[in-house]
């Protein structure tokens, strides 16, 4: 059976078809979806969000060592979280046989940067395989599974976003089950104590030796003949460029891209007239070729950043005089950007409304919140990565000698990843900063995924809420305060009060994400508000929230200044708007007026 | 089998996606290799959104090259406007006449929302045919088809037989809405059919 899937329902299914036992993940674009499919439709795999990549790995790590089939899944920078069991299992192996998806963001669509991870498989000596559409990534599942259980070691399933989220036909198979091994004490294996660690060093070197045989072998390396003059190494979602681009060229087109098949690529290289290797991101492959003597040329026509496009890849073959100038496609027209903004209703609204009043230095944090660096709200100074913003504030705190001033936003999700190390240091530090909790119960950017504080499972069993309220006191907090960010006035009250105050503060805003989980949205929803034209002066006032469901309307002041109006199907009632409103012109519908 | 590159754009919650799986599904049914791309993340945020839907006898990239696009579906003018490079020069498009000024405009200093995006894209494509589909779906008694209203619409340029619209449609919208969705389909087709440029 032939169905349209996207990389990463495809890797689902190639978890389901190759008998794997257990997944987890942290969410993050663009690996979420892959946990998602599989919770949704697979349920024979046991599957979970984990509190962040770290611990989903080694979840992962954990249950291939009692001989399961195992995949933990994650963005590139994820894998960062996680580099600590990522590089040590290395020496140990994965006997059950494990996957590590490495979802890399090339262009940085939603991302802060754009590592290129296979530089991490060769780091740590994993294999690296890399599929190039929606079949591939089912069918590499299976190989990962098959060549770690074979070797004895992990594997890195390296996607992009492009392989992630585009969408392509697969030819469905049957699940092959696998009996789960149990686990083989083994001391000298599994206890990483220098003197087990030093013997297994040696026998892992030895162990890529015997992986790149195996590549030099592999069907999932082939080459496909085309004019001898040109001949070009890709792999991933570039094969697919090069073949649109160059169709004619002769290919060599690598599935496992560590280690290479280097005599293979010889053998080809000396069978073409130039060689050219097509990679996006770092020259990961020319590099280890050239170093290998072999002539070739990559990063000399195609750039090291960014993501590749058929245009791109089609402007290095003419760059490098192989391929005839087409005719120039069209230029782009210059339109108004349309920058994502805070949903109607959104709490972090009403707390960055609130927060902008003070005028604070203000490290913020990885979710939807970070939106608040953007106009017309444009708060926030620092963002670096997950769980960042608490230790960062207290560093500029110490550089400043005071935490007067200085505040910490840090959304649920990513408190529970890796905030609370930062909070617990804050407190050890006795760093006076503020530092405000975004509770909106959800993973909200990633698409609404559960977390430890939501009481429910990725597969939607119910689960013992952790409350984080109690953990800023467990931490050693004092100072805790619940505030409403549809209230302006004690938001704004509040910060002012910890801003002042030169101790570390916590405020924890207490209301939900407007879109997510989808079935609590009708119970968020209040009557709409509506701007009264008789009384609207047509400052603009309400503009300044950012709020999508306000606009301008047809009608004008005495003055000739536009009113403003509310889109009252887009509105939530929240009523932040009303609030900034300085004539009372925002009003809301009686009750009933609702939609 | 003629091969077709179509991208579909919009704004963040404006259904662009579904209307791409609408009719990847729909081409796939008809016998072609497909695929589709965009990318998630911003989708539910107000940002632009673009899915590229290529359909072939055997299709390699994903992407669709610029200025190769045999059609362009837009369910906002501006973004129309936003994408129209990727249209040929004898190209299709067709826009909806909904206009979503972004709040951005409301306090930013800039180009500004276009004044007629229609007239802009009719300067540099083929073949324009804007559509009220807003009006189209309220006659009809559901605004809610508005977005199966523009997929009839685009069906003109493409080579799917109507069964297997019906089909892809009949497989993805809620199961009480399929007769309504499939009277939108092909009131959208019909009117697009009717159109005749300036």
């Amino acid at each position: 059976m032939k169905v349209l899937l996207s990389g990463n329902e495809a890797v689902a299914r190639g978890c389901h078809e190759s008998g794997l036992h257990v997944a987890t993940a942290y969410p993050g674009t663009p690996s979420t979806e892959i946990l998602e499919e599989i919770a949704s439709r697979y349920a024979e795999i046991d599957s979970e969000w984990c509190p962040n990549e770290k611990v989903a790995f080694e979840v992962a790590m954990g249950a291939s060592f009692a001989g399961a089939r195992a995949l933990t899944a994650m963005k590139h920078v994820g894998l960062n979280v996680a580099a600590d069991p990522f590089m040590s299992v290395s020496l140990i192996g994965a006997p059950g046989g494990l996957v590590v998806v490495s979802a890399d963001d090339p262009g940085m669509h939603s991302s802060q940067n754009e590592q290129d991870n296979r530089l991490y498989a060769r780091f740590a000596g994993y294999p690296c395989l890399e599929p190039s559409d929606s079949q591939e990534s089912k069918d590499f599942v299976g190989h990962s599974l098959e060549i770690s259980a074979a070797f004895d070691v992990p594997v890195m399933l390296r996607m992009t976003t492009r392989v992630c989220h585009a969408q392509s036909v697969v030819r469905l198979g049957e699940r092959r089950e696998h009996p789960v091994r149990g686990f083989q004490p083994d001391p000298r294996k599994y206890v990483v104590l220098p003197n087990h660690a030093r013997v297994q060093h040696v026998w892992a070197a030895e162990r890529l030796e015997r992986l790149a045989a195996f590549s030099e072998s592999s069907p999932l390396n082939r080459e496909e003949p085309g004019r001898r003059d040109v001949g070009v190494i890709t792999a991933g979602i570039s094969y697919q460029y090069v073949r649109e681009t160059l169709p004619e060229a002769s290919i060599f087109k690598l599935g496992i891209s560590h280690p290479l098949p280097i005599e293979r690529i010889r053998r080809f290289a000396a069978s073409v007239g130039r060689l050219f290797v097509v990679e996006e991101l770092e020259p990961f492959i020319e590099e280890q070729i050239l170093a290998a003597g072999i002539p070739c040329e990559g990063k000399k026509w195609w750039p090291r950043l960014g993501e590749f496009s058929p245009d791109i890849v089609a402007a290095g073959f003419v760059r490098a005089g192989v391929l005839e100038r087409g005719p120039e496609p069209p230029a782009p027209v210059e339109v108004q950007p349309r920058p994502p903004v805070f949903c109607p209703g959104c709490p972090h609204r009403g707390l960055f409304v609130a927060l902008k009043k003070f005028k604070a230095l203000v490290a913020t944090d990885i979710g939807c919140y970070t939106l608040s660096v953007y106009p017309p709200i444009a708060v926030g100074d620092i963002c670096v990565e997950m769980g960042a913003s608490i230790g960062t504030a207290v560093g500029v705190a110490k550089a400043r000698g005071s935490g007067k001033g200085i505040v910490a936003t840090i959304g649920d999700s990513t408190f529970l990843h890796s905030g609370m190390t930062g909070l617990l240091n804050a407190v050890h530090d006795g760093a006076g900063i503020t530092v405000v909790l975004l509770d909106n119960s959800i993973t909200a950017m990633t698409g609404g995924q559960h977390q430890p504080g939501t009481g429910k499972t990725l597969s939607g069993a119910a689960a013992r809420p952790v409350e984080l309220a109690k953990i800023c006191a467990a931490l050693g907090v004092e100072r805790i305060r619940v505030i409403d960010p549809y209230d302006l006035d004690q938001t704004g009250k509040a910060l002012g009060e910890a801003l002042e105050s030169g101790e570390l503060s916590v405020l924890i805003t207490n209301r939900p994400c407007t879109l997510y989980p989808p079935e609590i949205r009708k119970s968020i929803l209040r009557p709409p508000f509506r701007v009264k034209p008789d009384a609207c002066i047509g400052c603009h006032a309400c503009f300044k929230v950012g709020c999508p469901a306000i606009g301008e309307s047809e009608k004008r002041t005495e003055k000739g200044l536009s009113q403003s109006r509310i889109d009252r199907t887009l509105c939530t009632g929240c009523s932040v708007c009303s609030q900034v409103c300085p004539v009372q012109a925002i009003v809301r519908e009686p009750e009933g007026g609702a939609k | 089998m003629r091969s077709m590159s179509v991208l579909i754009v919009g704004v963040g919650g404006q259904g662009v996606l579904l209307a791409s799986e609408l009719l990847s599904d729909a081409a796939l049914r008809a016998g072609f290799d497909v695929k589709k791309s965009e990318v998630h993340g911003m989708a539910q945020r107000g940002g632009s959104v673009s899915s590229h839907v290529r359909i072939s006898g055997q299709v390699f990239s994903p992407l669709i090259p610029a200025g190769q696009a045999d059609a362009l579906l837009a369910f906002e003018q501006a973004e129309a406007l936003r994408w129209v490079h990727f249209l040929k020069a004898d190209g299709t498009a067709v826009i909806n006449r909904r206009r979503l000024v972004p709040p951005v405009a409301l306090f930013r200093k800039g180009p500004g929302y276009p004044e007629d995006p229609v007239a802009s894209v009719r300067a540099r494509a083929g073949r324009v045919i804007p559509i009220d589909a807003e009006t189209v779906a309220r006659r009809l008694g559901n605004p809610r088809v508005e977005n199966t209203v523009l997929l009839g619409a685009l069906s003109g340029c493409l080579d799917i037989p109507e069964d297997d619209w019906m089909r892809a449609i009949e497989g993805r919208v809620p199961a009480g809405t399929v007769d309504i969705n499939c009277g939108a389909f092909r009131a959208g087709a019909e009117t697009a059919a009717n159109w005749e440029d300036a």
